[in-house]
């Protein structure tokens, strides 16, 4: 039988919630987290994936910039399977002012980040997409981050400590004695399912729609959605993050991500409604093209996969239209302290970056609450996956000469990859053939992260992520989901689902090949496999 | 809104859109289960590769280079380019001894000419076949190429003065085979294309074209070749104004096409002069060039199409020329891989695939039952006789045989 009584509740499965879970469930607490969709479907999938240095924020936000990389300095340690040292270079252009640079040197030097400025010859040679027009370069410690990675480990290290997880399930109303929050009544969106569940402190942590769970509190946060568009692109043009050095502006961050790039972003402010259907405009792939094009000229002339768009969850301070100015600093409200509603805390602000710490605050506070004395072990436990740094080394400990895919389960996995380690020809077959993954890493995950379709199972294992973008994975891996759900009708839904996912992605950058691969996916779902 | 004009990649991997048609005309992958295809070998892996060059696959090393997946793609996708532009830049191991000597053509053809008996005869021994096998890992049940007493560029230097006085020149790439092992071969092509009143040069001293050297893990020798080679065909190209031609189809491919796309070596200014050498007859006939038959020439001829003639789309060349010849009964046979790629099925690892990829070409050949196979490549030559017994002449042979005295 499922408890229903808990210590704490977290809303919301975003990298923040999945976090704070993780922190609670680590210092003893008996943790819930409840999730209207899936992991990571808010602003922590819908990023860059980059792992700031802080750089960006020296300038003009050092308190962020500190948090930044004294956090990444963390996740290297702990997440090391979730990303990629790739170290970063901030770029001065002709057309920006190089005096900036000494600024922000200093701003950075200020802030604890290694800059080091270099030859802008010997930029090009550390990463040729570099714009060899470039005047000035300055070397940091950036990296990318896989936020879907990172996400799902935060949540099955939750799992491993007792923690529990309800995805697609959606809060509809606060139980509510007084001024007090004792629980949540929720209702779960696939089954139709309604269910109470009681904690003496709920911990809100979901993002932009934060601001509607706070309503149903009955408090008010004044947050402001401001919209971020992206493009991927479908190859690395880029080894290292490639930032411009100037005030910080859009489009104006490439990030090399596992098997792409990434270019953004814009900040858009937009209406609480348009936040769970943000669609990218022309003008914003204009722009990111543009833009771009000017930090790798090469992504001029390079296939973009797909466009998406996230929210910022900003709590506005000012009327800056753009939200640009609004710091991205970390927000956490005690309502007993701020509105006098006991037993209901907020978390927002903030940044993936910075989820670690956001999610100690919180804990920190739930612990207050409860009257615990545990302190934070976050910072040093690696998470499950993490327990080694080099993917290489893993690979090779388990295999003798590795496949490409053992290797590529590696690179994802960390060392979990061991979990398929001694596994048959079927299980090393592949269901994704462009980020190559094996049915053996797709059954793992379908087995202990939390699947319930298609769309779940790629951002918990890049399947229908690259080029082809679900074209042959999709039918193979409805497959395997139709077998460990034995049910094939319910899959048959799903499949039309995630290929119409896919496709919404890949429509505002609907040319050339793109395009072509697009037609020949619908040939063989519609024509040739009648779907 | 503003739309990419165009993209582009290297070799064009991101044009790729996953149809699987390489896969499915791949001959390695039929019999090696070890290799990854050629899809996932080029532009699959290539995405990996880039992020990190750990990906490396060495299984890549079983690609024949036959370059069959670039002829199926309906994208463009150039993906045996893909495939050994990634062993050139990743796979860092030392190529063996046998490697070397394998790839080294021109100086084995060099050091055995003088004593192009005695190696002829050792090599036809079983005690030294399995010497080979064992010390090199070159397979004992291979029959290795013959070796010429005198080179064709010795010969052709000594009928220097009777080429030059024909009205029109050509430079002519021989080839390390056709100047150490098969000398006749260039002689009937100045037969043939002296029955057309053109004259044949040599070029300044050509090199290996070093195709070998590319697939055994020696791109730097074949890169130092291949700008040498450049330099003596834009001599005769640019200075002279001559077109070259060749009569090996590997040559060919590695002089007009590997050069530019995998070893970095411009060859714009000799691309287009470049042709082989049943191209260029038969534009001459077009341009109104008559041949003088036998009329006694009777045979039953069955056309192999080289790989790398696929490639070069020119087989159809060939296959007019030989069907022109009045008394010939001409069967093309089926497009398919003889297996030998080469060097790659002399390596003793490699033997058993070898000959499983030919086996459905022997098979056809077998119920032809043809008085000659014909092909434009030597090294399929070396591997249909030796696994079928019938004998294989290069077209350019056969027109000279069928030609009136």
């Amino acid at each position: 039988m499922t408890t229903k009584d808990f210590d704490v509740i977290i809303l919301g499965g975003g990298i923040t919630g999945a976090g704070t879970q993780r922190d609670c469930a680590m210092r003893g607490l008996r943790t819930l987290l409840i999730e209207r969709s899936d992991i990571a479907t808010g602003a922590t999938g819908r990023n860059h994936g980059l792992l700031h240095s802080g750089a960006r924020y020296a300038v003009n936000d050092a308190e962020s910039a500190e948090e930044c990389i004294r956090e990444n300095m963390i996740l290297r340690k702990i997440a090391s399977h979730c990303i990629d040292e790739t170290d970063g270079l901030f770029i001065t252009l002709p057309e920006d002012d190089l005096a900036y640079q000494q600024t922000f040197v200093e701003a950075c030097r200020k802030a604890g980040i290694n800059a080091e400025i270099i030859d802008p010859k010997l930029a090009v040679r550390l990463d040729p997409a570099v714009n060899p027009a470039l005047t000035g370069a300055v070397r940091v410690p950036d990296g990318s981050v896989d936020p879907f990675r990172l996400c799902a480990a935060n949540m099955l290290d939750a799992k491993l400590h007792d923690g529990q997880v309800r995805l697609h399930t959606e809060v509809t109303g606060f139980i509510r004695e007084g001024d007090t929050i004792l629980g949540v009544r929720t209702r779960n969106l696939q089954t139709g399912e309604t269910e109470e569940f009681r904690a003496p402190v709920t911990v809100n942590a979901c993002g932009i729609w934060g601001h509607h769970i706070a309503s149903l509190a009955g408090v008010n946060i004044g947050m402001y959605p401001a919209k971020g568009a992206l493009l991927v692109f479908s190859h690395r043009v880029n080894q290292m993050v490639i930032n411009r050095c100037r005030k910080p502006s859009n489009a104006d961050i490439l990030v090399p991500g596992d098997t792409v790039c990434i270019i953004g972003t814009t900040s858009t402010h937009i209406p609480f409604e348009e936040c769970d259907n943000v669609a990218v405009t022309p003008d914003e792939v204009n722009l990111l093209i543009t833009e771009g094009s000017k930090l790798a000229p090469s992504l001029s002339s390079t296939r973009i996969l797909r466009a998406y768009a996230g929210v910022r969850p900003l709590v506005s301070a000012d009327d800056d239209p753009t939200g640009r100015n609004i710091s991205r600093g970390i927000v956490c409200l005690d309502h007993e302290k701020r509105d006098g509603l006991k037993g209901f805390i907020t978390i927002t602000g903030g940044k993936l970056m910075t989820y670690r710490l956001m999610a100690e605050m919180a804990t920190d506070v739930v612990c207050r609450k409860l009257n615990v004395n545990k302190t934070c072990e976050t910072a040093h436990k690696p998470l499950p996956g993490s327990e080694e740094r080099s993917y290489e080394q893993v690979a090779r400990r388990i295999w003798e000469t590795p496949s490409m895919a053992q290797k590529a389960a590696a690179s994802r996995m960390g060392t979990s990859v061991s979990r398929i380690g001694k596994l048959d020809r079927y299980d090393n077959a592949l269901v994704c053939e462009c980020e190559e993954v094996s049915v053996g890493e797709v059954n793992d995950a379908i087995e202990r992260m939390e699947v319930s379709s298609l769309t779940d199972l790629r951002r918990r294992t890049r399947i229908g992520m690259g080029t082809c973008q679900g074209e042959f994975c999709a039918c193979r891996a409805a497959g395997l989901l139709a077998k460990a759900r034995n049910c094939v009708e319910k899959e048959r839904s799903d499949l039309a689902d995630f290929l119409q996912e896919r496709w919404k992605g890949n429509f505002p950058i609907g040319w050339g090949d793109t395009l072509r691969e697009a037609e020949y996916t619908q040939w063989i779902y519609k024509h040739v496999l009648g779907l | 809104m503003k739309l990419q004009e165009y993209t582009e990649s290297r070799h064009n991997f991101e044009e790729c859109m996953k149809c699987t048609v390489c896969t499915a005309y791949c001959p390695v992958l039929q019999v090696n289960p070890l290799y990854p295809g050629p899809k996932q070998a080029g532009p699959d892996g290539e995405r990996l590769r880039l992020k990190d060059p750990w990906f490396f696959n060495y299984a890549l090393k079983y690609c024949m280079n036959c370059k069959r997946c670039e002829v199926a793609c309906p994208s463009g996708v150039r993906v045996a380019d893909l495939i050994q532009s990634a062993r050139i830049r990743y796979d860092h191991t030392k190529p063996k001894l046998r490697d070397r000597i394998l790839a080294s053509t021109d100086l084995m053809g060099k050091l055995t000419r003088p004593v192009a008996p005695v190696v002829n005869g050792v090599t036809g021994l079983k005690i030294a076949k399995s010497a080979m096998d064992a010390m090199l890992k070159i397979d004992h049940r291979r029959t290795f190429p013959k070796y010429s007493g005198r080179s064709f560029e010795a010969w052709l230097r000594s009928h220097e003065k009777e080429q030059a006085a024909f009205p029109k020149q050509v430079a002519y790439f021989h080839g390390c085979y056709v100047n150490y092992n098969h000398p006749d071969l260039g002689k009937d092509l100045v037969k043939v294309l002296n029955a057309l009143g053109v004259g044949v040069q040599l070029l300044d001293h050509e090199k290996c074209c070093g195709i070998a050297m590319i697939t055994n893990g020696m791109s730097e020798q074949a890169t130092r070749h291949a700008v040498h080679n450049i330099a003596v065909l834009k001599k005769a190209v640019v200075d002279k104004g001559l077109t070259v031609v060749t009569t090996s189809s590997s040559c060919t491919l590695t002089l007009r096409e590997e050069y530019p796309n995998l070893l970095g070596v411009d060859n714009s200014a000799v691309h287009d002069s470049l042709l082989m050498a049943t191209r260029y007859i038969y534009e001459r006939l077009e341009a109104g060039a008559k041949f003088r038959f036998r009329t006694d020439f009777h045979k039953k001829i069955a056309y192999h199409v080289p790989c790398h003639m696929e490639r070069l789309g020119w087989s159809i060349f060939s296959e007019r020329l030989l069907r022109m010849i009045p008394g010939v009964e001409f069967t093309l046979l089926d497009s398919a891989c003889c297996g030998i790629a080469g060097t790659y099925g002399f390596k003793k690892e490699n033997y058993e695939a070898s000959q499983a990829v030919g086996e459905p070409l022997f098979e056809q050949i077998r119920s032809v039952n043809p008085d000659i196979v014909a092909c434009d490549c030597e090294t399929c030559k070396w591997q249909i006789e030796m696994s079928t017994g019938y004998s294989v002449i290069n077209p350019i042979s056969i027109l000279a045989q069928a030609l009136a005295e």
